[in-house]
């Protein structure tokens, strides 16, 4: 076989979950990215979010386009079914997924190619269509897979490689998300897994579409002086708008906040998300003053983090679709088919 | 002009589009068919909405033929726009009736064609008050001249009205009124009946009318398909509005007033077959109905599907290409292209009905197949089937029918299993066995495009791959095993063999009726499925020469053939009819005639 499994060493003393499962059982095959690739600490990150919120794999599904940062489903929850299917089209995919069973938790992970050109119609309609999945993308700048070519998302005058800039305005999936109607927003690192990881964990556990745009850089070709999506400069110019802490069912909040600058939000499928503010002029609840307060920044040469949007009132797609509570793909076949009579009767109708 | 016989001719109305004439027109065919005698729609309708010409044929006939038969007795010219092009169609010895409120005297240029007018115009504004009803009642004031004319039985039309406006007593009365003044005038002034006319019979008992969109639907329903995806395109449209109706009947859970189905209207075609295959992916029956174009767009998720083996239904409602082409017209151009869709080595199975009534039948099938064989299952229809009104048997339902989910590992069989691997071939046939996610920790496995070994991994390894895609060839076979065989009329021990395809059906049945009656027989095998099945070769084998009839301009099917079975490619003869109307016997006569004529000279 071609494709390495990971050797699993278990421990006795290895943390386990409340499944009573370790960390290793949320891992998936060995990476095959290169060494230092943004979207392996991403994996990383996800694989401690499963853990912490103790999830079940076979409960989860998990779906990708086509980049190095569609490949990496492969390397985490190789217990959850995974669906790496083509360029720019895992909305779709994963939509029919919701359609035939909503029960199932879903994560999806691009590529800001793969969500901001090939696939910017299928990401902006499921974001219409408020799908219930946790879509990460993991943002370079560049389309690595093919070898450092521009995206869609690359700032203007950033230098690719050999140092041409870049002249076309970028799209900021936060803002288009925002505007597009997305009931979850926020932005990261992948070097910032304080951040992340709770942002990952009430995306997952927000109802309707939570999107996170993860920066992620590319070390083999957008990680040099004049990219403005390196290591180097997302953490000059990254600035946390507001702190997020996930917290999970009856457990308690460990750490007490001044009065009036902290907002708690209850979250669908489970626990909450406490926001302490960082500025006093950003609200995650208001969609304009977030677009702002994004825009802003960027003006500024600012890169704004954290929950940048949440609206948890929202109906989802399996709501607005007046959908069964049971699965689709679970109801008896009894209950699907009318029956001759019921066929006869119709029929009369065409006499 | 030699059918002078009852219920021998056909009407054709022509209309400018969006004067509500489509309903008066439905009317005429639903009362004759009322009556008990067989009788066919065909539409010819404008891609628009309002104020293009647009025509619509009736044809009835008593033996029950159902092609158009290419001549028309009567003409109900109402569009001043085509008035000339329509005269000139009429049959010599026929009639042609007009709205004589605005004369056209200088166009009567035919002294083989009786002309009547009737002021329909003017009698309508006598008698309603508002602009809509007067244009709409002279469509309904046309009907009761015909009716007049054809002696047709006036209290069955009548029943119609109550049926189709129910409660809605003022329709009724105004539709009555307009009836009655076609009807008397064509009594007061011209000699009814006309030398053709109906004459009640028992010939429709058991058959309903119905076009082939909502059959298909239908068969959606029934197979018990949950998910539907869709990007609207003529002529696939109706499909989901009449699966979106059924299901509002069917589908409904009664305590929570929600939906047991799920249709969701795609962003484009691309989309919509992405949600069918994850639908069909996570254990629902699901389809996508679409016309060429929309396979265009599809293509590479259909290679995705095949490749990675995921069962769904893509109907592809054929219409005239190429590009845009005529939207509003038939044509069996998407042979080719669905066979084989998307890059790489590709192939796929595709059903053909014949007429709505199969389209049921198949369309149910199509679900059975592509769990059965984990794969995206094509049904062909065309515009034709889809859109017109078509006289078919009432269609049956066994309630023992239990759906065929093929190999799917329960959690039980699971349980019972050390390790499960999606793509093996456990039993020889080329088809492996697939879970359903989150119905047990031991069924994950994943699903990728890229290149993938018989576990499931992914592989850049020649022999793993070639592995993979040789089984895909060996389900290939298993394929031809269970698809739906053709039908094949073979009763005369002759050389000569016609093979066809769909919609063509009628006018082959008829072509054959009127060959035989000049001592010229023609087995007959009309292909149902791809791959093709033993039958076909045994057909092909059993002929000398066999004429391949479709509707399309490069004889698609006829180099299918050839491509797929082992035919002597000298044997056929590719006959094409691909001008966008559904086609007529007399020319799939004129045109066997002309090839056996020339064989004969050389
Ligand atoms: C239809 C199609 N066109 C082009 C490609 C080639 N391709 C593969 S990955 C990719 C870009 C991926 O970029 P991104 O989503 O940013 O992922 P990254 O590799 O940067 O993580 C392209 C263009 C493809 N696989 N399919
Ligand atoms: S090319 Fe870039 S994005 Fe791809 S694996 Fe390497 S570092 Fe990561
Ligand atoms: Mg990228």
């Amino acid at each position: 076989m071609s494709y390495i499994k990971k050797p699993k060493i278990i421990r006795d003393n290895d943390p386990r979950n409340k499944l009573g499962m370790t960390f290793d059982d949320y891992e998936g095959v060995m990476s095959t990215l290169c060494a230092g690739c943004g979207h392996d600490s991403i994996t990383g990150a996800i694989i401690q979010t499963v853990f912490d919120l103790n999830i079940e794999p076979y409960r989860m599904i998990k779906f990708s386009g086509i980049g190095c940062s569609s490949k990496t489903p492969a390397y985490f929850a190789s217990q959850s079914h995974g669906f790496n299917s083509v360029h720019g089209r895992m909305p779709s995919v994963a939509t029919g997924a919701n359609a035939a069973n909503s029960e199932l938790l879903c994560i999806g992970i691009s590529g800001d190619g793969d969500t901001l050109s090939i696939g910017m119609g299928q990401f902006s309609h499921a974001i219409r269509r408020n799908l219930n999945m946790l879509y990460i993308i993991e943002n370079n700048g560049v389309y690595g897979l093919t070898k450092g070519q521009f995206s869609a998302s690359a700032d203007l005058g950033s230098t690719a490689k050999k140092g041409a800039p870049n002249l076309q305005t970028p799209i900021d999936p936060c803002t288009v998300a925002i505007s597009l109607g997305a009931s979850f927003v926020a932005r990261s690192f992948s070097g910032d897994k304080d951040q992340l990881v709770p942002l990952l964990k009430a995306g997952l556990m927000h109802r309707g579409f939570a999107m996170i745009d993860v920066i992620s850089p590319c070390v083999t070709f957008n990680d040099h002086e004049g990219s403005t999506k390196s290591y180097m400069s997302t953490r000059e110019t990254k600035r946390e708008a507001i702190y997020t802490d996930y917290i999970a069912p009856f457990s308690e909040i460990e750490v007490q906040y001044d009065e009036g600058t902290s907002v708690e939000v209850d979250l669908h499928e489970g626990g909450k998300v406490v926001l302490h503010k960082a500025d006093d002029n950003f609200s995650p609840l208001d969609r304009g003053q977030s677009i702002k307060a994004i825009n802003d920044a960027s003006d500024k040469g600012e890169l704004l983090t954290g929950l940048l949007y949440i609206n948890e009132s929202q109906p989802d797609f399996t709501e607005t679709e007046n959908t069964v509570i049971k699965p689709l793909n679970q109801i008896a076949f009894e209950d699907l088919c009318p029956g001759s009579e019921a066929l006869h009767k119709l029929l009369d109708g065409y006499k | 002009m030699g059918k002078t016989s009852h219920n021998n001719f056909t009407v054709k109305f022509a209309n400018v589009n969006g004067t509500g004439s489509s309903s008066a027109n439905s009317m005429f065919m639903k009362s004759i068919f009322r009556m008990g005698i067989p009788v066919v729609g065909k539409n010819y309708f404008p891609s628009n909405i309002q104020g293009l010409p647009t025509w619509y044929e009736v044809r009835v006939s008593d033996k029950g033929y159902l092609a158009p038969s290419g001549s028309v007795e009567i003409m109900v010219a109402m569009n001043a726009q085509t008035y000339t092009e329509d005269l000139a169609a009429v049959a010599p010895g026929g009639y042609l009736i007009y709205d004589s409120s605005w004369p056209r005297e200088e166009l009567m240029a035919r002294n083989d064609v009786t002309v009547l007018g009737v002021p329909l115009a003017t009698m309508c504004n006598e008698k309603f008050d508002t602009a809509r009803a007067r244009t709409l009642m002279k469509n309904t004031a046309y009907v009761g001249v015909l009716a007049a004319l054809l002696e047709m039985d006036v209290s069955v039309i009548e029943q119609l009205l109550l049926d189709t406006f129910g409660s809605k007593t003022h329709l009724v009365d105004a539709n009555k009124t307009a009836l009655d003044l076609g009807f008397n005038y064509a009594k007061d002034h011209f000699k009814c009946p006309l030398p053709f006319k109906t004459k009640a019979s028992k010939k429709t008992n058991g058959y309903i009318m119905i076009d082939g969109n909502s059959t298909a639907a239908l068969g959606c329903v029934y197979a018990g398909a949950t998910v539907g995806s869709w990007y609207p395109i003529t002529p696939s449209t109706s499909l989901m509005d009449a699966f979106t109706q059924y299901c509002s009947f069917f589908r409904k859970d009664e305590a929570t007033e929600k939906n047991n189905y799920s249709i969701i209207q795609a962003e484009d075609e691309l989309a919509a077959v992405g949600m069918a295959l994850g639908a069909g992916w996570n254990g629902a029956r699901s389809f996508t109905p679409t016309s060429g174009p929309g396979i265009s767009l599809m293509s590479e998720f259909i290679g995705y599907g095949y490749y990675t083996e995921i069962p769904t239904v893509i109907f592809d409602v054929q219409r005239t290409g190429p590009s845009t082409g005529m939207p509003t017209r038939t044509q069996q151009g998407d042979i080719t292209m669905c066979a084989y869709a998307s890059h790489g080595d590709t192939k796929h199975v595709c059903l053909y009905p014949a007429n709505p009534e199969e389209a049921f039948y198949l369309s149910v099938e199509a679900f059975d197949l592509a769990e059965q064989l984990q794969t995206p299952v094509f049904v062909l229809s065309d515009l034709d089937i889809g859109m017109n009104d078509w006289m078919i048997k009432d269609l049956k339902w066994d309630d023992k029918f239990k759906p065929n989910r093929g190999k799917v590992l329960s959690s039980e069989e699971l349980e019972n299993m050390d390790s499960f691997y999606r793509y093996l071939d456990v039993d020889g046939d080329g088809i492996p066995y697939r879970t359903i996610p989150g119905s047990h920790p031991k069924g994950s496995y994943f699903t990728r495009g890229s290149g993938h070994n018989k576990f499931g991994g992914y592989t850049e390894d020649a022999s793993e791959y070639q592995d993979v895609v040789d089984r895909l060839l060996l389900k290939w076979e298993t394929a031809k095993t269970l698809v739906p065989k053709p039908a094949v009329d073979f009763s005369k021990n002759n050389e000569v063999g016609i093979i066809s395809i769909g919609s063509c059906d009628d006018a082959i049945r008829e072509a054959r009726d009127i060959l035989e009656q000049q001592d010229q027989n023609l087995n007959y095998l009309r292909v149902k499925a791809f791959p093709f099945t033993k039958e076909v070769q045994k057909f092909l084998d059993a002929h000398k020469m066999i004429f391949v009839i479709e509707q399309n301009r490069d004889g698609q099917l006829s180099k299918l053939l050839i491509t797929e079975t082992e035919v002597d490619p000298k044997k056929i003869k590719s006959i094409r009819l691909y001008n966008g109307i559904p086609i007529f016997p007399k020319d799939v006569v004129d045109k066997i005639q002309l090839e056996i004529n020339a064989g004969q000279a050389a």
